[in-house]
């Protein structure tokens, strides 16, 4: 694998040769030295022209774990401000020699136009409303390990909640989750439902309340308040109401049911009740497991010269 | 042309001489932990430990398994193996590791095994136990435990396991 751009470019067995892999990593994670050599001598820069803590932060922590040099790149800080174009500082920093960019752009395809000019291997960490194809693998290593699913989601229900329309996250999961056999209904107003799901192989409602009951994975996204401004939500109360998970709401899911989010999570709106007090929320797993996701694409993109799902 | 060097007794035998070898030289099993090495030595550590039950009902020996991918020399040049994890099942400071393999060839598999472990802690010895020895060293390591040696010549390859050990 030379990049990650989309979670299209993988089939099913490419996801479930990454989801292994991620086992590996789940383990040296867990090591009293959670580090190995595999990266040792690989330049990972982490290019990032929109704001993010813990995708960064999870990027750096695992090649760090694989002994890769890293250098972070905030576009505040940077000539960009000066007027540079993307293409210069892309080049630019190339320059120095560099392994894998980890590319997050507010336009979607940005990271698709850079793999153009230069040898690294991009690693796309969310282009506008694009794709954010580690978040995906991630929310799918964390729902076969939350759910004993490791041979894939056959049968499985999901129902993802909130904002579709604007939502990368939403756009890889549905994506990421039907290619390993999962039925998915997306729930959310009509206002910030996609123009057209031509292709999309989901299942819409808007009435959280019927879903509810029969998912085995609720999954909920982050409410933009600056949708509010474009008036394509009357209020935070009204939104709250009808697609909030309440602590009525939460009582309805089923024992096994998991409850997940990409944060940052915005309480009181899209989540109401203390996700503390959910047994089923695997919100900070899935941040845990973002790392050993992120571990698993570094090492394949960078440290793997062959087919990682070779046999013995 | 496939040749049965070693037959499933043969194997049984030499684990079970091995496995008195591993109590006689650390004068019983106290600190003792076998650690397979993922994943052809995973199963010979099993066995030793079936072996020193019934020598030493006292002391049941830990088993654990090691997985050397990201730390070999040539990684990236072999395919990790899908659900060959690493399990170190206690802390290993101060005690005895033996780690065992089928086969041991070159060597970079124990090189990359031993500084594998250093991320578990620091034990007090580290011996190596192997079914087959088949030479061609290419690092200053040798076997503290030996079932068979057994002179290859480069290109053939050696398959071990508990049914026996093929030469081809």
């Amino acid at each position: 694998m030379k990049h990650l751009l989309s979670i299209t470019d993988l089939s099913p067995a490419d996801i479930h040769g990454l989801l292994e892999l991620t086992d590996h990593m789940v383990e040296i994670s867990g090591r009293p030295i959670p580090k190995v050599p595999a990266l040792r001598g690989r330049n990972v820069v982490s290019l990032f022209f929109e704001d993010s803590t813990r995708t960064r932060t999870s990027f750096d922590t695992a090649a760090k774990r694989l002994s890769a040099d890293t250098m972070n790149f905030a576009v505040s800080s940077s000539s960009v401000n000066k007027g540079e174009s993307l293409r210069d500082t892309v080049e630019t920093i190339a320059a120095m020699g560099v392994d894998a960019f980890v590319v997050r752009h507010k336009s979607s395809g940005a990271p698709q136009m850079i793999t153009r000019w230069t040898n690294a291997s991009i690693i796309n960490a969310g282009d506008g409303w694009h794709q954010h194809p580690t978040q995906a693998l991630l929310d799918c290593y964390t729902i076969r390990t939350g759910l004993n699913r490791r041979d894939g989601f056959d049968g499985l229900h999901i129902a993802i909640v909130g904002d579709i329309r604007h939502s990368r996250v939403a756009r890889s999961d549905v994506q990421a989750f039907s290619a390993l056999g999962a039925r998915v209904t997306l729930i959310a107003p009509p206002t910030l439902l996609p123009p057209s799901l031509e292709g999309w192989p989901v299942e819409v409602s808007h009435d959280l309340d019927a879903v509810v009951p029969h998912v085995d994975v609720l999954y909920l996204l982050r409410v933009q308040r600056e949708r509010m401004d474009d008036a394509l939500l009357p209020s935070m109360e009204e939104y709250s109401a009808m697609y909030g998970l309440d602590s009525r709401r939460a009582a309805q899911l089923a024992p096994h049911a998991l409850v997940m989010h990409p944060g940052p999570m915005n309480r009181g709106v899209e989540m109401v009740v203390d996700p503390a007090e959910l047994p089923g929320s695997v919100i900070l797993n899935q941040v845990t497991n973002g790392v050993a996701v992120r571990m698993a694409v570094l090492f394949s993109v960078l440290g793997s010269g062959s087919d990682l799902r070779g046999s013995e | 042309m496939a040749r049965e060097v070693m037959s499933a007794a043969d194997v049984r035998r030499a684990l079970t001489r091995v496995a008195h070898e591993i109590v006689e030289r650390n004068h019983g099993l106290d600190g003792v932990v076998l650690v397979g090495l993922q994943r052809g030595g995973v199963w010979v550590a099993e066995a030793l430990a079936d072996v020193l039950a019934g020598i030493d009902a006292q002391h049941r020996v830990p088993v654990g398994a090691l997985d050397v991918s990201f730390h070999r020399d040539d990684v990236g040049l072999r395919p990790i193996v899908p659900g060959s994890v690493t399990d170190i099942p206690v802390p290993l400071d101060g005690r005895v590791v033996v780690l065992t393999d089928d086969v041991l060839f070159t060597g970079r598999t124990v090189r990359a095994a031993l500084e594998a472990l250093n991320e578990y802690g620091r034990p007090r010895a580290v011996q190596l136990a192997v079914v087959v020895d088949r030479g061609h060293r290419e690092l200053p390591i040798r076997p503290d435990y030996v079932g068979k040696n057994l002179p290859t010549s480069r290109d053939e390859q050696v398959a071990a396991n508990a049914d026996g050990v093929v030469l081809r």
